[in-house]
């Protein structure tokens, strides 16, 4: 399927459920689309770690600062953009005033620029060295900029911030409820992670970097621009994060570093793709959305740790005994009497 | 900057360094010279603290005499995990991304569980040396730091001499540099390395019964000190111990610094960065194999 057949088909599908998710709301309320839209915001953050963790075999721990920094770039615009006055007056800066408040999807963006920039940053000083101490140094990032964002007071510090989610969205001539929005935004986004996955897995920097997953000296012994390709996926991967922060104020209206931070988005982020497969596009997504539906469940019927604790036993089991996840399983299923091929060790 | 002002943190420093030292001695063995990522081992030190806290609690045992009785439960532990992680990854040949994941997994069930069976209290343990403090001059020696430290110490020398002195120890050594050649002397590998992390997760036990003596613990404490240990871990040289002991002093000294003069909330930023810097600038680390 070439890619722009691709993105039109799964705008369709995005269309159709988002359609099926307005006709039952009569029926159900919002909490699907509230649910719905915590499913999508994994389908989005599953698929960017893939495409360093997948397709290059570098190990991201630190998804949950990406998202945050995304959340926070959205809190302090918003923040500025609420009054700008006492901002930006006398500043150099105060003909920006005119263009706030932004909108959502000028946040995304710009949350997706400045965590694809982060994630550019860390990447140049740490992917020279092994795989291991990138995986090290993303963990320590993500502390260091916790702290940061608890001792900057302008977004609110520890106490956190509250965001007033406006009543609803005009786009065009239709008016929809913000949570309506917020979802659509999601789905969007969602399709556009997914495009931007399946195309990489297809170009030739998806070669490259299946290349330096599979043997690093070899792939740059043959003239794969290494470093440059790795720094491409990480401020790429880095930025889809950040584009899925960007949104989380609106959702839940009252950001603090505890849950923007969440230990939840860091483990989803990289359950989610081992759980469903790493090597294709399509592994994230069956993972996020059958963990992401599991885990919405079980935060209803249970308690919300007994949820991460599923995500947990599921992860360690998954890489023990079915290390290519449920797509390898699906593919095993399907041609079991195919020779398997035995990896070199 | 006054003078006693100064001598107290650095004392507070070196104090906070030698338990620092305990808590990373583990990662020296396990990552430094066995080359497999724990990143879950301040999992298991929590798993020592809560022993340590229900210990007391029901018996009122001194919490590092706990951990010493509990030693062997860790190092059989330790050798089961391993054996797991041999099996399931290394043997295959895809430790990388796979056994991060795993590690990853076992740190967050630990986490999870803990959570679920004693909620997000912080909890802590009775002991005569906590509260007493020793003044020597106009410098404090609180004993709660001092003993953690003094044992640490202790422990970590003798592991040294453990390793330079005995040839299970030098089999250790041995088996970080050149597998194939401990082969040829007829040594299993793979049992040396059991051993090995064995050892490492012990060490997580009397690390665990230092944290809850310093400060008290709750389920998430452990993940603060990933980046500690690691940062630890490369300056020091992955795997040398006396690196290791050198190391966890500097940071010790300055993260005690920082607290004293900026302010305790930027302190775990100093750990993290310390190994951004680290790993950017010096990854070999101080006294590198």
């Amino acid at each position: 399927m070439r890619s722009w057949v691709f993105l039109i088909v799964a705008l369709i599908v995005a269309a159709a459920v988002f359609a099926a998710a307005l006709l039952v709301r009569t029926t159900y309320g919002d909490y699907l689309l509230f649910a719905g839209y915590v499913v999508l915001q994994y389908v989005v953050l599953a698929t960017a770690w893939n495409i360093l963790g997948g397709y290059c075999g570098y190990v991201n721990f630190g998804s949950a600062a990406f998202f945050a920094i995304g959340a926070y770039t959205t809190v302090a615009l918003h923040k500025l953009g609420a009054n700008p006055g006492r901002y930006l007056s006398d500043t150099p800066f105060e003909v920006l005033g005119t263009l706030l408040p932004l909108s959502l999807p000028t946040l995304i963006l710009l949350g997706g620029i400045v965590s694809g920039l982060v994630g550019f940053g860390m990447g140049y000083l740490t992917l020279r060295l092994r795989g291991v101490f990138f995986a090290i140094a993303t963990l320590a990032m993500a502390v260091v900029l916790q702290t940061i964002v608890v001792n900057w007071d302008y977004v609110g510090g520890s106490r956190g911030a509250y965001i007033i989610r406006p009543d609803a969205a005009e786009i065009g001539p239709v008016s929809l409820a913000y949570i309506q929005y917020l979802f659509l935004a999601m789905m969007l986004l969602a399709v556009f992670a997914l495009w931007v996955a399946r195309t990489i897995e297809r170009s030739r920097m998806g070669l490259g970097l299946a290349a330096i997953r599979d043997d690093e000296p070899a792939a740059e012994a043959s003239g794969v621009p290494t470093l440059r390709l790795k720094l491409a996926a990480t401020a790429l991967s880095g930025a889809l994060m950040g584009m899925a922060g960007a949104p989380f104020p609106y959702y839940v209206g009252y950001v603090e570093p505890a849950n923007a931070f969440g230990l939840p988005y860091a483990v989803n982020a990289i359950a989610m793709p081992m759980i469903g497969g790493t090597t294709t596009w399509a592994g994230p997504l069956v993972g996020a959305l059958v963990l992401g539906s599991l885990q919405q469940i079980a935060t209803v019927t249970f308690r919300s740790e007994a949820s991460l604790l599923i995500v947990g036993v599921l992860l360690v089991g998954f890489v023990i005994v079915a290390p290519r996840g449920i797509v390898g399983l699906v593919e095993n299923w399907r041609r079991p009497k195919k020779k398997k091929l035995k990896s070199p060790q | 900057m006054s003078l006693d002002l100064l001598l107290n943190a650095i004392v507070a420093g070196l104090l906070l360094g030698g338990f620092y030292a305990a808590v990373t001695v583990g990662i020296s063995i396990s990552f430094g010279m066995l080359d497999v990522v724990n990143i879950a081992h301040p999992a298991f030190i929590i798993v020592g603290s809560y022993i340590a806290y229900i210990v007391n609690d029901a018996l009122g045992l001194d919490p590092i005499l706990t951990a010493v009785v509990v030693l062997p439960a860790f190092y059989l532990m330790g050798q089961v995990v391993y054996q797991v992680f041999y099996l399931s990854f290394e043997k295959r040949g895809e430790e990388a991304l796979r056994g991060l994941a795993f590690f990853f997994g076992l740190l967050f069930i630990t986490e999870v569980v803990l959570i679920l069976t004693f909620g997000v209290d912080y909890r802590y343990v009775q002991a005569p040396y906590i509260g007493p403090t020793w003044r020597i001059g106009f410098v404090d020696f609180p004993l709660r730091m001092l003993i953690p430290c003094v044992v640490s110490l202790l422990l970590v020398t003798g592991l040294q001499l453990f390793l330079a002195r005995t040839f299970i120890g030098r089999a250790i050594m041995a088996v970080a540099q050149d597998q194939q050649a401990l082969r040829l002397l007829s040594v299993d590998p793979i049992r040396i390395k059991r051993i090995a992390f064995g050892i490492s997760i012990a060490t997580a036990a009397l690390a665990g019964a230092f944290l809850i003596i310093i400060q008290p613990v709750e389920p998430s404490v452990g993940r603060e000190y990933i980046g500690r240990v690691f940062a630890i871990c490369v300056l020091g040289g992955m795997g040398s111990l006396p690196g290791t002991v050198i190391a966890a002093m500097l940071l010790g000294i300055l993260e005690s610094f920082t607290a004293t003069f900026y302010g305790p909330s930027w302190a775990p930023a100093v750990a993290f960065g310390f190994l951004l810097v680290t790993l950017a600038v010096r990854p070999a680390g101080l006294l590198g194999r």
